[in-house]
């Protein structure tokens, strides 16, 4: 296991030296420590990660403690107008596979992403539910104050689909900037009812309630990670994409509510 | 008057300092598509955008003139215990970061704040994603400017006409109306347009307090905000028609604010 | 009409202490040095500054007492004020300044903007209704202050130092219009200066005040031919000495007799016109009784005539002409001997 393991890291690098990358692996070997790894990556991941890829930055960290990790959550638009305005990151995780192709187009990865995750929409409220919101369709009765993502972050589209394969029609109150803005708003008490994903509301634990929508209705968010061109530290920017899709890596992530990759 | 040699260290700081704002101003001007500009300004998105801005920040304008003026004139002209204290919490929302200022405003007027939440069972109103939001949001980080010019102003002025005006029977409103008001005139119209300009510009607290969504409260800095992320070079006219409007208010404020009081 | 006060304040390093009436009829000029506390005192009465005690009474009608807690604030004072640069409204027309105090008590903007005119007929300016302040001379600002403050038709006239403002020409010229508007007003008039030419030339009667206090009052004539203090002396130019009478001399505490004519008894003060005093570079021999040696401390030429400081028992200032002068072959410093004949020495009570 450890040669095997040893070989992958490094063949990893040498890919990564010619500029290609390693192909979709549903499950590797988890990483242990390899006394090249070392030095800072920047990871920019979208804000429904921002628990999930905490902790795996802590765990993956400890595996390896030449290297450090620092993370840059937001909205997955706003973290390709970043990059693409020339912030330096080494990874980037997005919520959609439709700005994950922007950015490929757009010449800014560095090989082919990996999927990791899936992820799927529920219904937020306050702890409680005091307003008694059932599914899609109570999110349009009269009292019930709502607010969503705009419509270019991923998890705002997706409510846009969600609530049109339930046939609902109702108007937010506001267009937040990403999942954790909304979250926000939940638990100070601003808003009665929210689209985000599942794992937000995990994550939030008991300072929001959750309403699950049916999977008729629902819709699969696909995650995907690459290592960016622009990256100054390859080895660990590679490293790190192979931990996340890992069996360490995806049992963390499943842990915190994803759906596993495959 | 005759001008004053330059020392070149002098020169060459101010030169840098100069160019410190005229490159990014610069690049504006180069980056925007001329071209699609008629079409960026027209977007029903951006006329939405920019209508919502003008009402929000004259509105903001016109409270902090209200509200604004009175305690200016308190700071100017009333001595009381803690008066100090009291103009550097009304002056805060000037070097405090907007986004702070927004989460103040949601724990005091927001549906579960301190005078929010009595608002919201009595009255049924709320605050934050509404217009009147937004304007609150504006109000709060703008009507600082007003208030230290206008204090200024009461404060450089020569109070003896005041006096004059009581000799020839002016009541005390009709000395504040007729006589301090039109004599602070330049401080008080420096004040506003200073307010207003910040207000226009205002992002961190609207987009906390208010929220955004087009029409209600998706002021014209929030939409350049978003349409960095979907259309970039439409931002960049929007960013420009911004930056004339201030730069226009700037220009013709100069030699008053320079204090020709 | 009249007008009765008694004001006791203290500004700063000042205490005041004032108490005079003035009458009907009367111009009454408030005369006095710099810091003496004139202004102050017109503003107290105008109620800009409020009185530590005191009171102020126009025509039985209290203005402030107080004893009893009383106040009128200024604005509900009929007063008119004339302010020593004027104040006139710097973004209103001429017009607008003089109708300020009309429209202010309620005339209607018509009324008011023709009794405005009236006015500035009346100190011929009418043709610069439209302008404004800053567009007039010294002189015709002060016109302009002086129909503003009249056309309210107040009761009492108050005037800072109406004509410090202005240059030496100019004065002379405004001091004779001045003279002409207040004998026209037919309320209470008090001006404040410290200029005593322009006293003299526009008062009935003179209160002359130092550091804060009465020291003298009179018609000019009366303030004039008898000083009663350093400073008026000093204004009118005269030497000025107290002490007490017997009996044909004037005893000075802690210095000589002089012998006066006509010196009987009591307190009184003695005043010598600087012309009769002969100086001497050897002691003279004759007639006069007064005679001292001193030391000339100061030489002043005014125009045709020369002044002489001399200080020594006694200090007096004598004047001789500039041909005397050098033939005396005296400077600065220089030993004389000066005397004045007891006939020539003035004596009054104190």
């Amino acid at each position: 296991m450890r040669s095997r393991v040893s070989w992958f890291v490094v063949a990893a690098a040498l890919l990564a030296a010619c500029g290609s990358s390693p192909s979709t692996a549903a499950s590797s070997p988890s990483p242990t420590p390899s006394p090249t790894l070392s030095g800072n990556i920047s990871v920019f991941a979208a804000a429904s990660l921002t628990a999930s890829f905490t902790a795996l930055g802590t765990s993956f960290q400890a595996a390896n403690p030449g290297v450090t990790v620092k993370f840059n959550y937001a909205g997955t638009p706003t973290l390709v107008t970043q990059i693409e305005q020339g912030a330096p990151a080494d990874v980037f995780a997005s919520a959609d596979t439709a700005n994950m192709d922007k950015m490929t187009a757009d010449g800014f990865t560095a090989g082919a992403s990996l999927v990791f995750a899936h992820n799927q929409l529920e219904i937020v409220v306050a702890p409680g539910n005091p307003k008694g919101i059932t599914g899609l369709a109570d999110l349009a009765k009269s009292g019930v104050l709502y607010i969503t993502e705009g419509p270019t972050v991923p998890a705002g589209k997706y409510a846009l689909q969600a609530l049109k394969a339930a046939g609902v029609t109702v108007t937010p109150k506001s267009l937040e900037t990403s999942v954790t803005a909304v979250i926000s708003k939940i638990e100070l008490g601003e808003a009665d009812a929210g689209i985000v994903y599942t794992t937000d509301v995990t994550a939030a634990g008991s300072k929001v309630a959750g309403v699950p929508i049916p999977a008729a209705q629902n819709v699969i968010a696909t995650y995907p990670i690459v290592v960016l061109k622009g990256t100054t530290n390859a080895a660990a920017a590679y490293a790190f994409t192979s931990y996340v899709v890992s069996v360490t890596g995806q049992s963390t992530l499943t842990s915190f509510g994803f759906l596993p990759a495959t | 008057m005759r001008r004053e040699r330059v020392p070149i260290i002098v020169a060459a700081l101010a030169a840098i300092g100069a160019a410190f704002f005229i490159l990014p101003l610069l690049g504006l001007v180069v980056r925007s598509p001329w071209g699609d500009a008629v079409k960026a300004l027209t977007a029903p998105e951006t006329i939405e955008a920019l209508k919502l801005s003008l009402f929000a920040s004259l509105s903001a304008t016109a409270v902090g003139l209200v509200l604004g003026v009175p305690l200016a004139w308190v700071y100017a002209r009333v001595e009381f215990p803690g008066r100090d204290v009291l103009r550097a919490l009304t002056t805060l929302p000037m070097v405090l970061p907007p986004v702070v200022g927004g989460i103040a405003l949601l724990l005091a007027f927001g549906r579960r704040g301190l005078f929010g939440s009595w608002l919201d069972t009595t009255f049924g109103i709320t605050l934050p994603f509404t217009t009147a939001g937004v304007v609150m949001a504006e109000t709060f980080v703008a009507m600082p400017f007003l208030i230290l010019t206008v204090e200024a102003g009461l404060r450089s002025m020569d109070r003896r006409y005041e006096e004059a005006a009581r000799t020839l029977g002016a009541s005390r409103w009709r000395v504040f109306t007729r006589v301090t008001l039109p004599l602070i005139g330049p401080s008080l119209f420096a004040g506003a347009a200073l307010c207003w300009a910040r207000a226009l510009g205002e992002f961190g607290a609207t987009i906390t307090f208010a929220g955004n969504f087009p029409g209600v409260t998706q002021t014209m800095p929030l939409a350049v905000y978003l349409q960095l992320e979907t259309n970039q070079e439409s931002s960049f006219i929007l960013s420009l028609v911004l930056l004339l409007i201030s730069l226009v208010v700037l220009i013709g404020l100069r030699d008053r604010w320079l204090g020709s009081a | 009409m009249s007008l009765d006060a008694a004001v006791r304040l203290t500004l700063g390093p000042l205490d005041l202490d004032m108490e005079f009436a003035i009458e009907e009829g009367e111009v009454v000029a408030l005369l006095g040095p710099n810091g003496a506390g004139k202004t102050s005192l017109l503003r107290a009465v105008a109620g800009l500054v409020p009185l530590k005690s005191g009171h102020v009474r126009l025509d039985g009608q209290i203005l402030e007492d107080t004893g009893s807690g009383q106040y009128v604030p200024t604005e509900r004072r009929p007063i008119g004020f004339v302010f020593q640069d004027y104040l006139l409204f710097p973004h209103l027309s001429v017009l607008d300044n003089v109708a300020f105090g009309l429209r202010s008590r309620g005339t209607s903007r018509r009324e008011a903007a023709d009794k405005a005119l009236k006015w500035l007929d009346r100190v011929g300016l009418n043709i610069y209704a439209r302008a404004k302040p800053a567009e007039l001379s010294g002189g015709q600002r002060q016109r302009v202050a002086l129909a503003r403050a009249l056309a309210a038709n107040p009761r009492l006239l108050l005037l800072d130092e109406p004509l410090a403002a202005l240059d030496v020409t100019t004065r002379a010229e405004v001091r004779r219009d001045l003279k002409h508007h207040l004998a026209t007003f037919q309320g209470i008039r008090l001006l404040v200066t410290h200029d005593p030419l322009e006293a003299v030339a526009l008062a009935d009667r003179l209160i002359v005040m130092e550091n804060g206090h009465l020291v003298q009052t009179g018609t000019p004539a009366e303030v004039t031919e008898r000083p009663r203090s350093q400073y008026v002396a000093d204004l009118v130019g005269v030497n000025l000495l107290r002490g007490h009478a017997e009996h044909g001399s004037v005893h000075i505490p802690g210095g000589p007799s002089v012998a006066a004519a006509g010196a009987e008894s009591g307190e009184v003060f003695a005043v010598i016109h600087p012309r009769a005093v002969a100086i001497y570079r050897n002691r003279p021999e004759g007639s006069p009784r007064n005679v001292w040696p001193g030391r000339a401390s100061g030489i002043e030429l005014l125009g045709d005539r020369v002044r002489v400081r001399i200080d020594g028992e006694v200090r007096v200032v004598a004047e001789v002409t500039p041909a005397a002068l050098k033939e005396l072959d005296l400077d600065e410093g220089g030993e004389v001997w000066l005397s004045f004949k007891a006939t020539d020495v003035g004596v009054y009570p104190a």
